[in-house]
């Protein structure tokens, strides 16, 4: 068994061999599946408590503030006790409310993006499942998630989570198309929907810098569009604290609250990997020209290292967003995608198609 | 506009309108069923224009409330003081001025909760702060025995 | 008659969706309810219901003496304390017949205009948050905590200083007075044009702000709107021009006056009266006149016979105090004029026709502090 920072593929594959060698092809694949699905999980939890407390010390950079700093060094436990604080809280159980579909909605929230980040591809060879048509099963999976958010708000039995759970209807099926649209236009330029066809013809540059123009616009677009899926600032129009106190999720308590709360930055993690997948080469490293010493030294950086950094650049991006814009109101936030996002989006992938006709791109 | 030609205007209005002595402005005290068509003459008159209601408030001086609106103009800056007296104890009744300055709609609704004076034609007078079996707490002879420090 | 109105008022029409925004939500600012009629998201009818923190102040100045009753006049409008006070002080002054010295005229003017600033930024605060950018919350609450170190270090109060007194000032100022208020001209010259990179030049807030819920002149006369909403409607309300009191006759500032009546014009109206807020005080810092801090005053006061009316310009409006007098040292009826009361109503008329996240807007350029409207 060989371990190689760079390459994946023979890892896995050993693993994969060894356990054929002492179980049933059978009991290998539910053995895989078991240790994908823990090491998934980890994964999530890791990434989330990350994300929390990466959001409260970028947001206490932006406002003048320490941020968490008591619970541990520079407070790098904060999320952890605040996780163990949720756990503990009661599940308050609302008179009237339907109770079967109050209680699924989290998980559907959270399955939704669980499910998604199966396809994401963090190295070379380390990917759960490398579809052929990668990118639609990613904006198939990613809109379920709004499914919950509408039964949350349904379900609660109170108006204010209603009007929540409605505008984020509203938003997500909206901003779905600009999603869609825009990574559309790189799959012209790729010809491929598979999320590692899409790197590997990355891997002589980039195709936000390969792409001209269009994949510029297109990366604009996902950028804002994305944020707007994911139900985040200035977009976070579902939740609205100073309007409707905390949208879809006002009656939720303890862990169920919590499971919203890590859904939401799962979903920001998502979309900057597909981001970083699609535009920004994936695991790929930073190249210019051929075979130059810059290169070689990029090269030198494990694909890990690249993949979570330029995540981590464009999740700084959204956060930026939020605690910067003041919130839009909700028939400005769907003028912006009927009147603005979407047409451009139409005529950025014709432009696309004929550029790529022409053979005009790099 | 001085104080004397303003008394003068106000006569041509209204004959029957007493002056009162007042060190800052000048007062007039009219007769509760002429108040509402005074001040609608007063913000009406040209040479007056008495357009902005700054406070609307009542006086309960044991044997008769009193209202006092003070009023002003917001082009000639002259500030007038305009008294009405409600003798009726039981039932206090005056005439709303909420039709000649919107703002008086809740100053009245104020004075309503607080003193229990009624104003006709008002178009929402309910209580504004207290619960509707609760006393009238401006008036002098109110006692809430568990809420209220007499001195 | 009157229980069908109720009734109608409550119920609504059968198809409304109402929700109620208040008494305890995160914009109401305090303990006021929205009782708003919905059509989807657009707002078909906004009916105030206050009371919620009503305390009887008026009633409780019956029972005490002039000087306890500045004490509860800080409870009402909490972030113009020093302006309540000064209202009741001028009242009683002028009621007596007292010449105050002018040390005092002139401090109270100095802390009427720090006051009004610490007030307008924690206004800016609230009105980033009401419209969802959170950072604006400490970047006015950072610079409001240099005038509350102003305040802790002469009075050893922060929000509400009670140094009032009729007949001048409990306390004479700090000797580093000076030094800090100029300190903080020269640091706030530097940040307030912060604020505007922040949240008054973003896309996001003009386009919610610019042309929403339009004030006319006359309405905001009629329906009393003071203040610096009242002067976004052209409105020339200020009593510091009009009925000048204190120094301000002496001094030299503009009226800040705009014609749009919009929120983006309450908006701007108010920074632009922190702008001359500091024009004011520097106007005033470097010419402290030496002397008493308070005149000589009876033991105990009674006011002569006879009714009192002051008009101060707080932070938000036009203050009036009320005061009748029978003789004794305890008044015998006060009433408050209270800038928000007048400011709460006319919500109900700009509200109609725009989405729930303007009424948030709206109610947050309004700028209303709840417990000065239920005193």
């Amino acid at each position: 068994m060989t371990f190689n920072i760079y390459d994946f593929t023979e890892l896995t594959r050993s693993i994969d061999d060894g356990l054929k060698a002492v179980m049933s092809p059978g009991w290998a694949l539910f053995t895989e599946l078991v240790l994908i699905g823990l090491v998934f999980l980890i994964l999530y939890a890791l990434i989330g408590l990350f994300l929390v407390y990466a959001e409260r010390k970028v947001c206490a950079f932006i406002q003048n503030r320490l941020g968490p700093n008591r619970v541990g060094p520079v407070g790098i436990f904060q999320t952890i006790a605040d996780l163990i604080k949720l756990l503990m809280k009661e599940l308050i159980p609302i008179k009237n409310a339907d109770k079967l579909l109050f209680n699924i909605a989290p998980f559907i929230v959270i399955i939704a993006s669980f499910m998604a980040i199966a396809a994401i591809p963090f190295a070379k060879g380390l990917h759960a499942i490398d579809f052929n048509i990668g990118i639609f099963y990613v904006i198939a999976v990613s809109s379920l998630g709004v499914v919950g958010i509408l039964l949350a708000g349904w379900s609660s039995n109170s108006k204010y989570s209603l009007i929540g759970a409605m505008r984020s209807g509203a938003q997500v099926i909206s901003y779905e198309l600009s999603v869609g649209l825009s990574l559309l236009t790189i799959v012209v330029f790729a010809g491929t929907m598979q999320l590692s066809g899409i790197i590997e013809s990355q891997a002589n540059g980039w195709w936000i810098f390969k792409g001209h123009i269009p994949a510029m616009v297109a990366f604009v677009v996902f950028l804002i569009a994305s944020t707007a899926e994911t139900n985040r600032g200035p977009f976070d129009l579902a939740e609205a604290e100073s309007e409707l106190t905390a949208g879809f999720h006002t009656e939720y308590s303890g862990i169920k609250f919590a499971f919203f709360f890590l859904a939401e930055f799962m979903n920001m993690f998502i979309v900057a990997s597909m981001a970083v997948t699609i535009f920004l080469g994936g695991w790929m490293p930073l190249h210019f020209g051929t075979g130059n010493l810059f290169n070689h030294i990029m090269d030198f950086i494990p694909p890990l290292v690249w993949f979570f950094g330029k995540t981590f650049v464009v999740i700084y991006i959204m956060m930026w967003f939020k605690w910067t814009f003041p919130r839009l109101r909700i028939d400005q936030l769907l003028t912006l995608e009927w009147k603005y996002l979407l047409p451009i989006n139409l005529f950025n992938i014709l432009f696309v198609a004929f550029l790529t006709l022409m053979g005009w791109h790099f | 506009m001085e104080n004397n030609l303003l008394k003068q205007h106000l006569e041509g209005l209204l004959p029957e309108a007493v002056f009162a002595e007042n060190k800052q402005y000048t007062e007039v005290l009219v007769p509760s069923d002429k108040l509402h068509a005074f001040c609608e003459r007063l913000k009406a008159s040209p040479e007056l224009q008495f357009d902005y209601l700054i406070s609307l408030t009542a006086v309960d001086w044991t044997d008769h409330f009193m209202l006092v609106c003070h009023i002003t103009s917001t082009a000639f800056r002259h500030v007038l003081v305009v008294k009405s007296r409600i003798d009726d104890k039981e039932k206090p009744v005056a005439d709303t001025l909420s039709d000649v300055w919107k703002t008086a709609e809740f100053h009245e609704r104020e004075v309503y909760d607080l003193f229990g004076i009624r104003f006709r034609n008002h178009p929402d007078l309910r209580r504004l702060f207290l619960d509707d079996d609760y006393g009238f707490p401006l008036r002098k002879d109110f006692t809430d025995e568990t809420r209220m420090i007499v001195k | 008659m009157q229980e069908e109105i109720i009734k109608n008022i409550i119920l609504g029409e059968e198809e409304d969706y109402l929700i109620n925004v208040g008494p305890q939500h995160p914009s109401t600012h305090g303990v006021l309810r929205f009782e708003v009629s919905l059509q989807g998201e657009t707002i078909k009818k906004v009916v105030p219901h206050c009371g919620y923190i009503h305390r009887g102040i008026e009633k409780m100045c019956e029972r005490d003496t002039y000087p306890q009753i500045i004490h509860l006049t800080d409870r009402m409008d909490y972030l113009s304390a020093h302006m309540n006070n000064e209202a009741v002080c001028l009242c009683v002054e002028k009621a007596m017949e007292v010449e105050v010295p002018e040390r005092v005229t002139h401090v109270r003017t100095m802390l009427d205009e720090l006051t009004r600033i610490a007030s307008h930024q924690l206004w800016w605060c609230a009105m980033g948050m009401d419209m969802g950018a959170l950072t604006t919350f400490f970047y006015g609450l950072r610079d409001r905590e240099h005038i509350l170190d102003i305040f802790e270090e002469s009075f050893g109060t922060r929000l509400i200083q009670s140094v009032n007194t009729p007949g001048g000032l409990m306390q004479d100022i700090h000797p580093g007075f000076q030094k800090r208020v100029k300190e903080f001209i020269s640091y706030f010259r530097k940040k307030l044009p912060e604020y505007d990179q922040l949240l008054t030049d973003n896309v996001i807030f003009r386009e919610r702000s610019e042309g929403i819920a339009p004030l006319s002149r006359e309405d905001a006369i009629q329906y009393g709107v003071t203040g610096p909403s009242g002067r976004a409607s052209g409105f020339s309300c200020d009593v510091r021009k009009s009925e000048p009191y204190g120094i301000y006759k002496k001094l030299n500032f503009k009226e800040i006056l705009r014609t749009e009546g919009d929120t983006l014009a309450r908006y701007k109206v108010r920074i632009g009266e922190m702008y001359e807020s500091m024009n004011i005080l520097e106007q005033l810092v470097d010419n402290i006149p030496e002397g008493d801090y308070t005149a000589k005053m009876k033991a105990v006061l009674r006011l002569p016979v006879g009714e009192f009316f002051q008009r101060v310009e707080t932070s938000r409006g036009e203050l009036g105090v009320y005061i009748v007098s029978d003789g004794n040292k305890t008044p015998y009826r006060v009433k408050f004029r209270a800038p928000n009361f007048s400011n709460l109503f006319v919500i109900s008329k700009l509200a109609p026709g725009y989405k729930i996240a303007d009424l948030i807007a709206i109610s947050g350029s309004l700028d209303l502090v709840i417990p000065d409207i239920d005193r």
